[in-house]
């Protein structure tokens, strides 16, 4: 298909046209037999039409290593540590160290150091843990704000949120970066081990709760599910917490730098 | 500027013939599996360089034991080494189909792998976020619906910074949300469209890459039009789309194709294509479209035609929007360079991917169908005889012709004499009565409008070769009124 020479200078050229030829049109233009009359097609989503393309771009995807290619080279260099203060993680490779940056140094929060994958999860944090305002605030009005990005619905206590987080958004029920400290309750040795098995991080990997959670529970009495429960539920007191907060008093054998 | 951000081959293991041989047999599939709304594919990110490195361990199934031995090493070992050893073996491993049902089936398992995905080991985050990533990629769908546990987590750290753990969590999203319904139902309410949302803001190239992939996929889904593009159209994705792709030195080809498809997707399910046309889709696809044309001039790259196929749809059916009558009074739409574009364009096509020249011609009706401008381009920028050219590709090109006949004299005395008569005469030689009927329309029409043009028919025996089709049902009456006009003026 031979193309008229000046075309790629008027595509390089400016924008703009000539002006359009005068529009005259004969009554008789396609009428009867004739039928012709200009129309705009459009193609819906499922129609045979697409199949060539369509089947274009799903071979494209599967074969994309071979065609864009695979990840570049991983620049590797002469072996450095972490510089942030108190790890000393080691680091062959660039990538590598800016993925322990941002999982471990990233969002943290400066007065409990936890870390958080986002700065959405860090805000909400320092709020609920450290921002006293925000305790007096609670007392009064929906504060502990959802979890979830781009909702904006807001509870009463953080028992609530994670009621919302489960019916509403089908979180899981042991979220982990929604676990709330709990003021009273496990006070029973059977809780204690409970505890224990918490600390030991219900995932099963040692002291992991530490670095990872979100909110905090403040003079919240939990429901009572059952009577043996209440002879015990107002020995500890409520400032003490028993869940993942205080994990650094029931340290495992583990014991290990909490800045790894 | 077109920049590639990945050009690596990789080597070839097998023939040239052999790789030819089964891209065939994908096609087929794929065709089957298109024609029975299956149209699924995943996409599998392996680090190339660690593949290499890798070679010759993948054969190992490993069993119940093993893998447990891996785990338990992975979580409990004392050696940081040790640890990430441990996951990178199991990683291994489920690159095996057999391997990946033995995982999902050990009591435990996942949960194990959620509880090191969301540790605060950096390395074993990341390794166990591959292990993810492979069973993502599993055709099974009990293996795949194994890694629903982990989605909430995949979400959460789309908002983080890494880039290499985003874009492995996106291309797992990805590969789950092409798997079923039954796992979109999960991801929407855990906030999947904010999430894709608040990510696309990322300077990452990859991370975009990646992103596009799964917006793409889960556009693509069957229940997209109803339960998911009103949310997407309700969100900043949109805007953030389009900015991605406005062409200029910034834009990357990789990333462009999936926020183009991404594009088509929503536009071909007609949900509320008028707001896509205020946020500025039909000025940036048709910029998109003559930055395309420079480009194909410029560069042998493969792959623009990956780019021209989700543009060619985009335009064509936003064309079709009453709210883009408005929008064609702007400068924009009367450019005459966007008829040269798709020209060149079609060129391209013609050597690169023929099957997609319909596509081509489809905007090429929706352009001149309503549009004096653009039918007077068409003939003042010389194109009728390359149009000529493509006719034993599609008869859209009568089409085409009648929409710029029909507007008159003027439009007619510019198509004639030329090529035009003959090329006719050819297509009256045709037997597919679709052919030929178009072909009987655009002669009334230049019966009508063009003095001379009977007579010219008829002293090349037109009157012979629309004898052919006396008897034909559909085409009778058309032939026998074109012979009257033909004889009797």
């Amino acid at each position: 298909m031979q193309l008229p020479p000046a075309l790629h200078a008027r595509l390089a050229g400016a924008p703009g046209s000539a002006e359009p030829l005068p529009v005259e049109r004969n009554p008789a233009a396609g009428t009867a037999p004739f039928r012709f009359a200009p129309r705009l097609v459009r193609f819906p989503r499922e129609h045979d039409f697409f199949e060539d393309g369509d089947v274009q771009r799903h071979l494209y995807l599967q074969d994309v290593l071979t065609q864009v290619g695979g990840a570049p080279e991983r620049p590797r260099v002469p072996e450095f540590t972490c510089q942030v203060a108190g790890c000393c993680q080691a680091f062959g490779a660039l990538d590598d160290y800016e993925h322990h940056y941002h999982a471990l140094h990233g969002n943290v929060c400066s007065f409990c150091e936890r870390a958080f994958p986002s700065g959405r999860l860090l805000d909400a944090h320092i709020l609920e843990w450290h921002d006293s305002l925000f305790q007096i605030l609670a007392e009064r009005q929906d504060m502990y704000q959802c979890l979830v990005e781009g909702c904006t619905e807001k509870f009463r206590t953080s028992r609530d949120r994670k009621e919302h987080l489960v019916m509403r958004h089908l979180y899981p029920v042991d979220f982990r970066f929604d676990k709330p400290r709990k003021s009273r309750g496990p006070a029973m040795p059977g809780a204690a081990e409970q505890v224990l098995a918490e600390t030991l991080g219900d995932d099963g990997v040692p002291s992991e709760g530490d670095a990872m959670e979100v909110c905090s529970e403040h003079v919240e009495p939990p429901p009572e599910p059952a009577g043996e429960r209440r002879a015990y539920s107002h020995r500890i007191p409520s400032t003490i917490c028993f869940g993942q907060g205080a994990s650094r008093g029931f340290k495992s054998t583990k014991k290990r730098n909490k800045h790894q | 500027m077109w920049s590639r951000e990945r050009g690596r081959l990789k080597p070839l293991r097998c023939g040239v013939e052999e790789l030819r041989c089964r891209r065939r047999e994908r096609e087929a599939a794929l065709r089957k599996a298109r024609r029975e709304q299956q149209l699924v594919s995943k996409r599998l990110l392996r680090d190339e360089a660690l593949e290499e490195a890798e070679e010759g361990c993948v054969a190992v199934i490993f069993g119940e034991a093993e893998i447990q031995q891996f785990l338990r090493l992975a979580q409990r070992g004392t050696e940081e080494k040790e640890r990430e050893g441990a996951l990178v073996s199991l990683r291994r491993g489920l690159q095996r189909p057999e391997t990946q049902q033995t995982f999902i089936r050990l009591e435990g398992s996942i949960r194990t792998l959620v509880g090191l995905l969301t540790s605060n080991r950096a390395l074993l985050q990341l390794e166990a976020a591959r292990c993810l990533h492979e069973l993502s990629h599993s055709e099974q769908s009990a293996v795949v619906e194994a890694c629903l546990p982990a989605t909430s987590y995949l979400l959460t750290y789309l908002s983080g910074h890494s880039s290499d753990f985003i874009e492995l969590c996106l291309y797992t999203l990805g590969n789950l949300i092409v798997e079923s319904e039954a796992v979109r139902r999960q991801l929407l309410p855990q906030g999947i469209v904010p999430a894709l949302a608040a990510c696309i803001q990322s300077p990452h190239l990859t991370v975009l890459e990646a992103l596009g992939y799964a917006l793409s996929q889960l556009l693509q889904a069957k229940e997209a039009p109803e339960k998911i593009i009103p949310s997407v159209l309700g969100s900043t994705l949109p805007q953030h789309m389009l900015q991605l792709l406005q062409p200029g030195p910034k834009l990357n080809l990789g990333v462009a194709v999936e926020f183009a498809w991404c594009l088509h997707y929503i536009i071909c399910s007609q949900v509320n294509n008028a707001l896509l046309i205020t946020q500025g889709a039909l000025s940036t696809l048709g910029l998109l479209l003559l930055d395309l044309a420079g480009a194909v001039q410029r560069t042998e790259d493969a792959g623009l035609e990956l780019l021209a196929c989700p543009v060619l749809r985009g335009l064509s059916n936003l064309l079709t929007e009453a709210a883009a009558e408005a929008v064609g009074r702007q400068l924009q739409l009367r450019d005459e360079r966007v008829v040269a574009a798709l020209f060149i364009l079609l060129q391209f096509l013609l050597q690169k991917q023929p099957s997609l020249l319909p596509e081509g011609l489809w905007l090429l009706n929706n352009l001149t169908a309503n549009s004096p401008s653009f039918c007077t381009s068409l003939l003042s920028l010389d194109l009728i005889e390359p149009l000529l050219h493509l006719l034993s590709v599609s008869n859209v090109v009568l089409t085409v012709l009648c929409n710029v006949a029909e507007k008159g004299p003027a439009y007619c005395q510019r198509l004639w004499p030329g090529p035009l008569l003959s090329s006719l005469l050819d297509t009256l030689a045709f037997s597919d009565t679709e052919v030929v009927g178009q072909s009987l329309e655009l002669l009334q029409l230049l019966f009508l409008y063009q003095p001379g043009a009977a007579q010219a028919f008829l002293q090349q025996s037109g009157l012979q070769a629309l004898q052919r089709h006396e008897e034909v049902a559909q085409l009778q009456d058309r032939v026998h009124a074109l012979q009257q006009i033909a004889l009797h003026g």
